[in-house]
């Protein structure tokens, strides 16, 4: 009796819960030209989703830092074009949409431990960066709002630093690639450009060298070993034990016992 | 060399895109061959500057895409500031590399350029051949 | 006094022997070239084509760039960023429809209508500095060394743009006598390298260097003065091939303008960046007292 009892009313909590979600507000949207109706409030990502798109490409992180779900919309009476990541970008009413989740751009092949800090590593492997208009198309293409046309211009100008600098928060959507005019390949010349300056030009740490030397040659090589051979218990004193640097200490602070040092 | 010359020819969608684009009136020269003695690159030309002006008025569009002046001429407007009659001859020329280059046939290709020149020549060069040569 | 400067995309990389002695010079008369910000490569050519926009937004935005600054005039020291942006100026100037066009289609900069002067320092010395004046300014005369000015094509054509007499120029010839040099006039020295011929038929370069070349020679030419990267890198290309295939010519040296200011300034030749330049000038220098 009982047990039919508890049956009908989870039967109308459910009911409930529907009729709750239908009263969700709907609002069209287009994609990739037909027109879906969906509960406002939801990403675009999520908008196409609950349209009956499943993603198997063209979706990443969820997060706006893979740069996987490129897309363009345009707004009702507005001839542009405007661009955003689909996961980010919330829908509004009546918005046009397409995604560009992969764009078969042009990627050199090279041996990066070959290349140098000089400029001309960016001509030799991507000669169409002087195909480049300054139509700015790639810089309004940008979700991230990175200034790219002021980066290809500093690829021109052999200036690596200023175009990793510049290209820096890039996810390689394509996008940028997909609008220009002169049919460069801009965030994988980034990518390059980053590369270099990481790798060629940015000054080294000196300290790390300086400790991955001492580290081969053996400095702490017995510290290891008397850890080897240390029972749990022993383990856990020395843990328990320990000198913990303050929260509050300065660059100059130093732990009392400078064996380790 | 035998050459047929006609009405239809002289006024065929190859003149009037030939004078679209240079935005220049043909009817001007009248054949000196200034722009021919003043152009430096006349001698590696197979169809002299001036002759090519001749053979796009009248409308010999085959006979000037088998030539290759074109490509040869590097935009020094030598002929332009010597011609009597103010024809700017440079553009015809684009005109002419253009009715190619639209129709997304390259003179020069980037990929083509040798690695050791692409990062040898100066960027003026790279820049200015790519625009002249390539769509 | 500063000006606003445009510098172009290959003195920075390749031409810093035409750059750095240009600057150096100016400071010591007193001029600062303050670097526009923002700039992009102006497109080395100007686009003949009526119906073709896209390819003046490049020299006009960097018109813009100016404007921004609140200058009304712009240096250059490349022969090719003065011609594209000098015939990119006019057009925003006189043809109404076209200005309206570019100026809608760049929505994310100021509207621009030709406002701004573009000038070559070579125009700055004769016109702002002077021939006299800048005589005086001369510290190592250049010992009479008989130098030919080239000019190349496109300081000088087309007319609307030249920044001197299209047939008769004179410029190089006022600039090398202030210096103190032998002024060489041959009747190449407005003949077209090559240009960007050097991209699609390389071999035909060492023919142009050739016509031009050897024209300076037979006028008793020691060297040549040059004010464009890509003549620099045509001639010096084509000397290479033109040492091999005749008998004599032992090559040409070749100079920038603004090294030879530099010197004559009495400034640290380092920063002429002689290592840089074609046809080893440095042994004509040092044969005339002009380099330790």
């Amino acid at each position: 009796m009982s047990a039919k009892k508890k049956d009908k009313s989870s039967a109308e909590t459910m009911v409930k819960k529907e009729r709750e979600v239908s009263k969700a507000k709907l609002i069209p949207v287009h994609i990739m030209g037909k027109r879906y109706d969906v509960p406002e409030g939801l990403t675009l990502m999520k908008a196409m989703e609950y349209a009956g798109y499943k993603f198997i490409r063209g979706c990443g992180c969820r997060g706006g830092t893979c740069g996987a779900c490129g897309t363009i919309y345009r707004k009702p009476g507005d001839y542009r074009l405007q661009v955003a990541l689909a996961c980010q970008k919330t829908i509004e009413p009546d918005m046009h949409i397409t995604q560009i989740p992969f764009f078969p751009a042009n990627r050199a092949h090279y041996e990066f431990a070959d290349l140098t800090s000089a400029p001309e590593e960016v001509f030799k492997l991507y000669p169409e960066l002087f195909r480049c208009v300054a139509c700015n198309a790639c810089t309004k293409a940008c979700p991230q709002g990175i200034e790219v046309m002021d980066a290809v211009s500093a690829l021109k100008q052999g200036n690596i630093t200023v175009a990793a600098q510049i290209g820096f928060e890039c996810i390689q959507c394509g996008l940028c690639t997909s609008r220009c005019f002169g049919e460069l390949v801009q965030y994988h010349m980034f990518q390059l450009a980053r590369r270099i300056y990481g790798a060629r030009i940015t000054p080294r740490a000196e300290h790390l060298i300086e400790m991955t030397k001492a580290i081969d040659e053996g400095r702490f090589d017995n510290t290891l070993e008397k850890l080897r051979h240390m029972s749990e218990e022993e383990l856990k004193e020395l843990y328990r034990k320990r000198e913990e640097e303050p929260v509050t200490a300065g660059e100059d602070w130093r732990p009392k016992d400078k064996t380790y040092l | 060399m035998s050459v047929s010359i006609s009405p239809g020819r002289v006024r065929s969608e190859f003149v009037k895109k030939i004078k679209e684009l240079s935005g220049e009136t043909l009817q001007l020269c009248y054949q000196c061959g200034m722009c021919s003695g003043n152009c430096p690159m006349a001698s590696n030309m197979d169809l002299s500057p001036r002759q090519i002006i001749e053979l796009a008025r009248l409308g010999l569009e085959e006979e000037i895409a088998n030539s290759k002046t074109v490509w040869i001429c590097a935009s020094c407007l030598a002929c332009t500031v010597i011609c009597p009659r103010g024809f700017d001859l440079s553009r015809l020329m684009e005109a002419i590399r253009l009715l190619t280059l639209r129709k997304r046939i390259d003179y020069v290709r980037p990929e083509e350029i040798p690695v050791k020149e692409r990062g040898e020549l100066p960027q003026i060069a790279m820049v200015s051949g790519l625009r002249k040569f390539s769509g | 006094m500063r000006l606003a400067y445009y510098p172009g995309c290959t003195l920075k990389t390749k031409a810093r022997n035409l750059e750095e002695p240009a600057i150096a010079s100016l400071e010591a008369l007193g001029f600062e070239l303050e670097e526009i910000p923002r700039w992009n490569c102006c497109g080395a050519v100007h686009s003949l084509a009526d119906d073709d926009l896209i390819h003046q937004v490049a020299p006009v935005r960097n018109l813009i760039r100016v404007k921004e600054q609140g200058k009304d005039v712009v240096v250059t020291l490349c022969s090719f960023c003065l011609n594209t942006l000098k015939r990119a100026n006019l057009l925003m100037k006189d043809d109404a429809e076209k200005r309206n066009t570019l100026n809608s289609f760049m929505d994310e900069e100021i509207d621009y209508s030709g406002e701004v002067r573009v000038l070559h320092l070579l125009e700055v010395l004769r016109d702002e500095i002077g021939w006299e004046a800048l005589a005086q300014e001369v510290k190592f005369p250049l010992r009479n060394l008989k130098l030919a000015p080239y000019y190349g094509c496109t300081l000088l054509r087309p007319r609307e743009v030249a920044i001197d007499s299209v047939e008769n120029p004179t410029i190089l010839r006022e600039f090398l006598k202030a210096l103190g040099a032998t002024p060489v006039e041959f009747p190449e020295s407005t003949r077209c390298c090559g240009s960007y011929q050097i991209v699609s038929s390389p071999d035909s370069i060492s023919g142009y260097a050739w016509d031009i070349l050897s024209s300076a020679l037979s006028h008793g030419a020691e060297a040549l003065v040059l004010t464009c990267p890509l003549c620099d890198y045509d001639l010096g290309q084509g000397q290479k091939e033109l040492v091999k295939r005749h008998n004599g010519f032992k090559g040409m040296p070749l100079f920038y303008f603004t090294q030879l200011l530099a010197l004559a300034l009495g400034l640290d030749p380092q920063v002429c960046h002689f290592e840089l330049n074609r046809g080893s000038p440095e042994s004509l220098l040092r044969e005339n007292g002009l380099l330790p």
